[in-house]
């Protein structure tokens, strides 16, 4: 009985102990894992800011669409990843344009004709994206990105 | 037809997919100077110009409807103009045929990611679909919502 007892007892000591350091252990080990998760998403995000940037800059466009995966990976939904990514890209088109231009890379029937141009077709696109299958939509501008890309290299 | 309206037209197909919210600045830049003929460094500034009054509706649309979050893009827009303004710098030095191949490689990636991410969407659905046939319970209503 008394021995019995006794066995239990540091069976609880031992269990004590041991289950203590092996949630020590773990948590350091967690601790470490989530930090170096951190530091990498960090990286991450500004990286992928800089890559943005710079591809909108130089190519004058595009960073719109790096821009809202990299908005999903910060945790942003769909919806509001587009959202905010306009936002980011505003400044920089306003930048790099207004470089463009001191540049001397400026015409102005050119640049007025296009404004008209592409405010008409914005506004019929986003009147006409509810009334068509999105998907579908991209698959079919996403083979022509391809075809003009492969264009664009060949010639 | 003169250049102008070549111009018009293929900024309005540009405008006619920005609008729709998928890379319209990246299909308007080869349109400009495929099809209007004008000079890569030209069709790039005339794409930045054209999006500012084009953002700047979206934008004020989407911060009604409450979707642009600031918190999250400031870092981004900071780091982003550095990177900008080293870009734009880089394509005055880089010659329009360095650019123009360069561009095309970029937009055929982009294409592909594309193509996977609308692929991936429909093969989804379709899954959608088969399962709210076979059972017509809860999901099919929450799928409707």
């Amino acid at each position: 009985m008394f021995w019995g007892k006794i066995a239990i007892f540091t069976q609880d000591i031992f269990a004590f102990f041991f289950s203590h350091r092996v949630t020590r252990l773990f948590l350091a080990k967690r601790r470490k894992t989530i930090y170096v998760k951190d530091s990498l998403k960090t990286g991450l995000i500004y990286g992928g800011g800089v890559l943005v940037g710079a591809v909108s800059g130089f190519f004058g466009g595009g960073g719109g669409m790096l821009c809202v995966p990299l908005l999903e990976a910060y945790g942003l939904d769909c919806k509001r990843a587009h959202a905010t990514a306009i936002l980011i890209i505003l400044p920089i088109c306003i930048v790099s344009a207004s470089i463009y231009i001191a540049n001397g890379y400026f015409e102005w029937t050119a640049v007025l004709c296009a404004c008209i141009g592409v405010t008409l077709g914005a506004v019929v696109g986003a009147l006409a994206l509810d009334k068509l299958s999105s998907s579908a939509v991209a698959l079919i501008f996403a083979a022509l990105m391809i075809a003009i890309g492969l264009k664009l290299i060949i010639a | 037809m003169t250049p102008q309206h070549v111009i018009i037209i293929a900024s309005a197909l540009g405008g006619l997919i920005g609008g729709m919210g998928m890379g319209g600045g990246t299909l308007l830049i080869p349109l400009l100077t495929l099809a209007a003929g004008l000079e890569q460094h030209l069709a790039q500034a005339i794409n930045l110009i054209a999006f500012v009054p084009l953002s700047v509706v979206a934008l004020v649309i989407h911060k009604k409807n409450g979707y642009v979050s600031f918190k999250k893009a400031a870092p981004i827009a900071v780091v982003a103009l550095v990177g900008a303004v080293a870009g734009s710098f880089g394509a005055k030095y880089a010659g329009g045929y360095v650019l123009r191949s360069c561009f095309g490689a970029f937009l055929t990636a982009l294409g592909v990611y594309q193509a996977v991410k609308a692929i991936v969407e429909i093969v989804k659905r379709h899954k959608e679909k088969k399962l709210n046939t076979v059972c017509h319970s809860k999901r099919s209503e929450e799928s409707a919502m």
